[in-house]
C-alpha cells in the first residue's frame, strides 16, 4: 500500500464523506425518526429522592388521562426473563421497574405510554410516588475513605514503589476532575417493535449493533437471529451508547404491554443521569527525579466514583506505567460506591483522566527542575514499552513533539511563569502528552462485486461520526483499484457480517483490516477466473464472460501472534497558547496544534476532522465541563446545555491537526491505528500547563473557571 | 404530504377523563352549557362522551407552508412546531437536541428568519412560511452552505447538522459573516459536540466569500 504524505491537511482536503449528502440534505434518519406503522410514544418518570424505596405509586390519574395506554411500573411490569437469574445481591446493570428500590436521583420509576408524545409527556407529570428516603452518599471527596479495588489488577507495582520519596527533586500533589457527560447531540432514543412473541426489531442508538442484539436476546431470553437491530445513524456517543441501558429495556417492555411499537427518546435531564458520564475522580501523584532530570519514581493513586449497583472502573493511574521510561512506578485504581447512576466509558476513558494528572506533574517538575517540558519529556522516553519490556509496534512521539513545538512557535515560550503580556492579557503556552492502547478486534466482512461493477461491503459496523464508511471506501477503492464513487458500504444492521462496537479507537484497525484483506480475497477470485494475477482485473468483463450476476467473499480477520510480540498504542500531543485576563481570569484559547502519532492516514478529511473534535472536547474539559450535584438533595442541578457548559463557536479558534503519518504494519495490514482517543487526551493538562505558564497559578482541580484564577 | 390532516391518535383510544381534565371541562363555556343538564352530562361521563368532545375542541387548525408545500393541519395548542415538524409530517432532518432552546439543532427558518422550532409552538406559526433542512436545495441542487459544509467536513455525527446549515444561512443573510469572530460568536447558539466548528467558520466564509445569493 501505498503511503499517503498529507501531514497537514486543510478542511478541504481529502474525500469528502460518503454519508455526507445525506447528513447536508436531512435525509440521514437517527434511531428516533422511523416512520413505523402504529407508532405510541413512551415517556419516563424518574425517581424524586436519591436512595431508599418506593412506598406507594398512583398511576390512576395519568392512566385515565387521554391517549394513555399503559403506565408500567415495577408493581405491573411483566417478568423480564433475564432479570430473574442473576443473584438477587450481585452487582450489575439496573434493572428497570424490577423492585422498589431507589438507588440514585432520577432512577426511572414509571414509564408512560400514549398515542402521542404530547399526551405522554402531560400524563408523566401526573403519576404520583411516595418514598421512604433513607441517607444517600453522593460526594466522593467525603467517602474515599471507602474506596475499594474492583478488581485484581487494578493495583501494580514495579521497582521500589515509594522510590520517589528519595529523589533530589520531587513533589506531590491531589488532582480533582468532575463528572463529565458525554452530552452527544442526539438523545439517546430507541423505537422498539415487537414482530412475534419471541422475535423484535428495533432502532437504536448504540455503538454496537451486536452487541446490543446480544444484549436484548439474553436479556428477554429469545434467540438471536430474532433480535434485529438497526443504527443507521447514530448523532454522536462518545461512549454513551457501548452498552444497552435501562430505558432501551423499558421501551421493549412496554411495547409487549401496548402491542405497538414503542418510541422513547430521553429527556436532555436524562441524558445526564441515565446513560453513564465521565466519573468524578480523585488522583494523587508522587514524583521524583534527579537533578538532570531522570525520572526516579512515580506513584499514582486514583480514587473514582461509581453507583451503588455496579462496579465500574476506568483505570486513570494505568497510564503512569506507560508513558515514561521509569524504573519505579505504583498505581491504584480504586472506585467508592455512591448514590449516583453508573459512569460509562467517555472518550479517552483512563488516560484522559490520567493524563491530565501526570501530565500536569511533570510538567511541575519541569518548572522545579529548570528543564524545558518537552527536553523533560525526551530524557525519559520510552524507546521500549516500560510496562512489558516488549519493543513497540511503532512509536514516533519523538517527531511529534517536534512537528507540534516547531507548529505552535513552542520557543517562544517563557520558562519564567507570568512574564509575558500581550494587549493586556496574560500569555503562556503548555503541551501535554497522550496514549491509549492500540487494538486490533475480529470483523468480517462481505465484500460482492456486482455485475454493474458495484463494489457492496457489509459488515455490523456502526458509525457515530467519525467517518467509518468513507475510510472503509477509501480503503477498498485503493485496493480493488475503482474509484470510491463505485463502492457502497453497508452498516449499523446487526443481521451483516460482525463487527465490534465502535469504542476504544478500534474501527479502523478491525474493521478497515477486514475490508482490506476481504477486497484482495475477492480480487484473488478474480484472477483464479481468469488466470492473470499481475494485471487490474476488468471486473465488469469477466463477471459478463463467466455469465455471473455478481462474485462474493466473505473474510473475517483478527489480531494474530503479533499482539505478544509487541506494545502497541497510538500518541498525541497538544499544545495551546493561552491568554489569560488577569482582571477577569478569563481564558481564552489563541492557538491550539495536536499531533497524531497514529499509523497511516487513511482519510486526511475525516481524521484532521476527528483530531480536532477530541481537542475541543478536551477543551470543554479543562475550562468548563462539570456536573454539579446538590448534595443536599443528591440531585444534578445543572441537567441542561445552558447550565452544564460544553465549547460553542465563540470558545474555539481554528485548530492545526498534524500527523506523524508513518505506517505501523506490524499492528495490521494497513499501518493505521486508532486516534479517536488520543484526540482529547491530554488536552486538559495542556491548557492546565499554559495557564500556568500565563499566570503562575496551577490548577489541579478541572475545570479552570475564572474563579481560580483571580 | 400535501395538506395532510396527520395525527396517529383515533377516537378509540380517548379513554375516560382525569380530574384535572374534568376541572378544565367545567370551566369551559360549551360544557357550562351542558353542565345545566346534569343528567345527560353524567351519562356523558360514562360514556367518556366528554373526553370526546374535548379531544375534538383541544385540537385547533393550523395553515402553514412548510418547504413550499401548503399544509392544513389538526394539531394540539401544546404542541412544538418542532414536534409537529417530526412526528405529524415526517420531516426529522429539524433535530431534537434538547427541548430547551438550548442546542440550536432545531433551527428552522420562519418567514426567512432562523428560530428555535422547540420553544416555538406550531400555533404560533399559523400563516407562516418555514423552511426546513428538507427545502434548502433546489431539487438535485444543494444550496452552497450545503456544498461548502460537504467541502469543508462542517460535521462529524450530522445531528446538528441541519440546525448549523439553517443558522449558517441566516447568519449570511442577517449580516453577522463579515469576520471570523462575527461568525463564531453569531454561531454560538448551535452546539457542535462532534467538535466541527473550525470547519463550519471555513464553511460559512467560503460561502459569504463566495458572494453566492443565499
Amino acid at each position: 500500500m501505498e503511503s499517503k504524505t498529507l501531514n497537514k491537511p486543510s478542511s478541504s482536503d481529502g474525500l469528502k464523506r460518503i454519508d455526507g449528502h445525506l447528513k447536508v440534505t436531512g435525509g440521514a434518519r437517527y434511531s428516533a425518526e422511523f416512520n413505523v406503522a402504529g407508532l405510541t410514544y413512551g415517556v419516563l418518570v424518574g425517581s424524586t429522592i436519591t436512595h431508599g424505596t418506593i412506598k406507594s405509586i398512583d398511576t390512576r390519574k395519568a392512566a385515565a388521562a387521554p391517549g394513555v395506554l399503559a403506565v408500567i411500573t415495577h408493581l405491573n411490569c411483566p417478568k423480564v426473563p433475564g432479570y430473574q437469574t442473576t443473584t438477587p445481591s450481585a452487582k450489575g446493570p439496573l434493572k428497570i421497574f424490577f423492585d422498589n428500590k431507589i438507588l440514585y436521583n432520577g432512577q426511572p420509576v414509571a414509564l408512560v405510554i400514549a398515542n402521542t408524545f404530547e399526551r405522554a409527556l402531560y400524563a408523566s407529570s401526573l403519576v404520583t410516588a411516595l418514598y421512604s428516603a433513607e441517607k444517600h452518599h453522593t460526594k466522593l471527596t467525603d467517602n474515599l475513605s471507602k474506596a475499594f479495588s474492583p478488581h485484581d489488577d487494578n493495583e501494580y507495582k514495579r521497582g521500589v514503589p515509594d522510590a520517589w520519596k528519595a529523589a533530589p527533586v520531587k513533589l506531590e500533589q491531589e488532582y480533582l476532575l468532575p463528572s463529565e457527560v458525554h452530552n452527544s447531540m442526539e438523545p439517546h432514543a430507541i423505537i422498539a417493535r415487537w414482530d412475534a412473541d419471541d422475535k423484535i426489531t428495533v432502532w437504536d442508538k448504540t455503538q454496537g449493533v451486536k452487541d446490543t442484539q446480544n444484549s436484548i436476546a439474553q436479556t428477554f431470553k429469545i434467540p438471536v437471529e430474532n433480535v434485529q437491530v438497526n443504527s443507521k445513524f447514530v448523532g454522536g456517543a462518545f461512549g454513551n451508547a457501548l452498552q444497552v441501558w435501562p430505558h432501551e429495556f423499558a421501551a421493549i417492555i412496554g411495547a409487549k404491554v401496548v402491542k405497538r411499537p414503542v418510541k422513547l427518546i430521553l429527556s436532555r435531564a436524562d441524558m445526564f443521569t441515565s446513560v453513564g458520564y465521565r466519573p468524578h475522580t480523585w488522583q494523587k501523584i508522587g514524583i521524583g527525579a534527579t537533578v538532570d532530570g531522570k525520572l526516579v519514581g512515580i506513584s499514582h493513586q486514583a480514587v473514582g466514583q461509581t453507583s451503588a449497583y455496579e462496579d465500574f472502573a476506568e483505570g486513570p493511574a494505568d497510564v503512569s506505567r506507560q508513558l515514561y521510561a521509569c524504573p519505579n512506578v505504583s498505581t491504584s485504581n480504586k472506585i467508592v460506591s455512591l448514590n449516583v447512576g453508573s459512569p460509562v466509558w467517555m472518550r479517552g476513558p483512563g488516560p484522559a483522566t490520567g493524563t491530565f494528572a501526570l501530565e500536569s506533574a511533570i510538567d511541575e517538575l519541569s518548572y522545579a527542575l529548570k528543564i524545558d517540558p518537552i527536553e523533560l519529556r525526551m530524557r525519559n522516553y520510552a524507546e521500549t514499552d516500560p510496562e512489558s519490556g516488549k519493543p513497540f509496534s511503532g512509536k514516533f512521539l519523538n517527531e511529534a513533539y517536534k512537528l507540534g513545538a516547531d507548529n505552535i512557535g513552542w520557543s517562544n515560550r517563557s520558562p519564567k511563569p507570568g512574564s509575558v503580556k500581550k494587549d493586556g492579557w496574560l500569555v503562556g503556552y503548555g503541551m501535554s502528552g497522550g496514549v491509549f492502547g492500540a487494538d486490533r478486534e475480529p470483523a468480517t466482512v462481505r465484500a460482492t462485486m456486482m455485475a454493474d461493477g458495484m463494489l457492496v461491503l457489509q459488515t455490523a459496523v456502526s458509525d457515530i461520526g467519525p467517518g467509518t464508511g468513507t475510510a472503509m471506501v477509501s480503503i477498498a477503492s485503493e485496493t480493488m483499484g475503482i474509484p470510491t464513487g463505485k463502492i457502497r458500504f453497508d452498516m449499523g444492521d446487526s443481521s451483516l457480517p460482525p463487527a465490534p462496537q465502535q469504542g476504544g479507537s478500534t474501527i479502523t484497525s478491525s474493521v478497515g483490516s477486514a475490508v482490506y484483506l476481504a477486497c484482495n480475497d475477492l480480487k484473488e477470485k478474480f484472477h483464479q477466473l481468469t488466470g492473470d494475477n499481475g494485471n487490474q482485473p476488468d471486473y465488469i468483463q469477466i463477471l459478463k464472460q463467466h455469465n455471473l450476476q455478481k462474485l462474493e467473499v466473505t473474510t473475517a480477520s483478527k489480531a494474530g501472534a503479533e499482539v505478544d510480540k509487541y506494545a502497541m498504542y497510538s500518541w498525541s500531543v497538544h499544545f495551546v497558547v493561552v491568554h489569560v485576563n488577569p482582571a477577569t481570569g478569563v481564558v481564552k484559547l489563541d492557538k491550539v496544534t495536536c499531533v497524531a502519532d497514529s499509523g497511516r492516514i487513511i482519510s486526511p478529511k475525516t481524521a484532521r476532522s476527528q483530531i480536532i473534535g477530541g481537542a475541543i472536547m478536551g477543551i470543554g474539559m479543562a475550562l468548563m465541563e462539570e456536573a454539579v450535584i446538590d448534595h443536599r438533595y443528591g440531585r444534578v442541578v445543572n441537567g441542561n446545555l445552558a447550565d452544564y457548559h460544553v465549547p460553542v463557536n465563540a470558545d474555539i479558534p481554528q485548530i492545526e491537526a498534524l500527523f506523524v503519518n508513518k505506517p505501523d504494519f506490524n499492528i495490521n495490514p494497513i499501518g493505521a491505528k486508532g486516534m479517536g482517543e488520543i484526540a482529547l487526551i491530554g488536552m486538559a493538562a495542556a491548557v492546565a500547563n499554559a495557564v500556568y505558564n500565563a499566570t503562575g497559578k496551577r490548577v489541579r482541580n478541572l475545570p479552570i473557571t475564572p474563579d481560580k484564577l483571580v | 404530504m400535501a395538506s395532510k390532516n396527520s395525527s396517529n391518535e383515533s377516537e378509540k383510544d380517548v379513554k375516560i377523563l382525569d380530574g384535572t381534565r374534568r376541572d378544565f371541562l367545567k370551566q369551559s363555556t360549551l360544557l357550562t352549557a351542558i353542565a345545566l343538564t346534569p343528567a345527560p352530562l353524567v351519562r356523558a361521563a360514562e360514556n367518556g362522551w366528554d373526553e370526546k368532545i374535548a379531544a375534538v375542541y383541544e385540537k385547533v387548525p393550523l395553515n402553514i407552508e412548510v418547504n413550499g408545500v401548503k399544509h392544513q393541519l389538526s394539531v394540539e395548542p401544546r404542541a412544538t412546531l418542532l414536534d409537529l415538524l417530526r412526528e405529524q409530517l415526517d420531516l426529522t432532518g429539524t433535530k431534537k437536541g434538547c427541548d430547551h432552546g438550548q442546542c440550536g439543532a432545531c433551527t428552522v427558518h420562519v418567514d426567512g428568519h432562523r428560530i428555535n422550532s422547540c420553544l416555538t409552538l406550531g400555533v404560533m406559526v399559523s400563516g407562516k412560511k418555514i423552511t426546513t433542512i428538507e427545502g434548502l436545495a433546489k431539487g438535485d441542487q444543494l444550496h452552497p452552505m450545503q456544498e461548502a459544509f460537504l467541502k469543508h467536513d462542517g460535521f462529524q455525527c450530522g445531528y446538528c447538522t441541519p440546525g448549523q446549515i439553517m443558522s449558517a444561512v441566516a447568519c449570511i443573510r442577517e449580516g453577522h459573516a463579515n469576520s471570523e469572530t462575527e461568525i463564531r460568536e453569531y454561531m454560538s447558539g448551535n452546539i457542535c459536540r462532534c467538535g466541527a466548528y473550525p470547519n463550519i467558520v471555513n464553511a460559512i466564509q467560503e460561502v459569504k466569500d463566495g458572494g453566492q445569493t443565499v
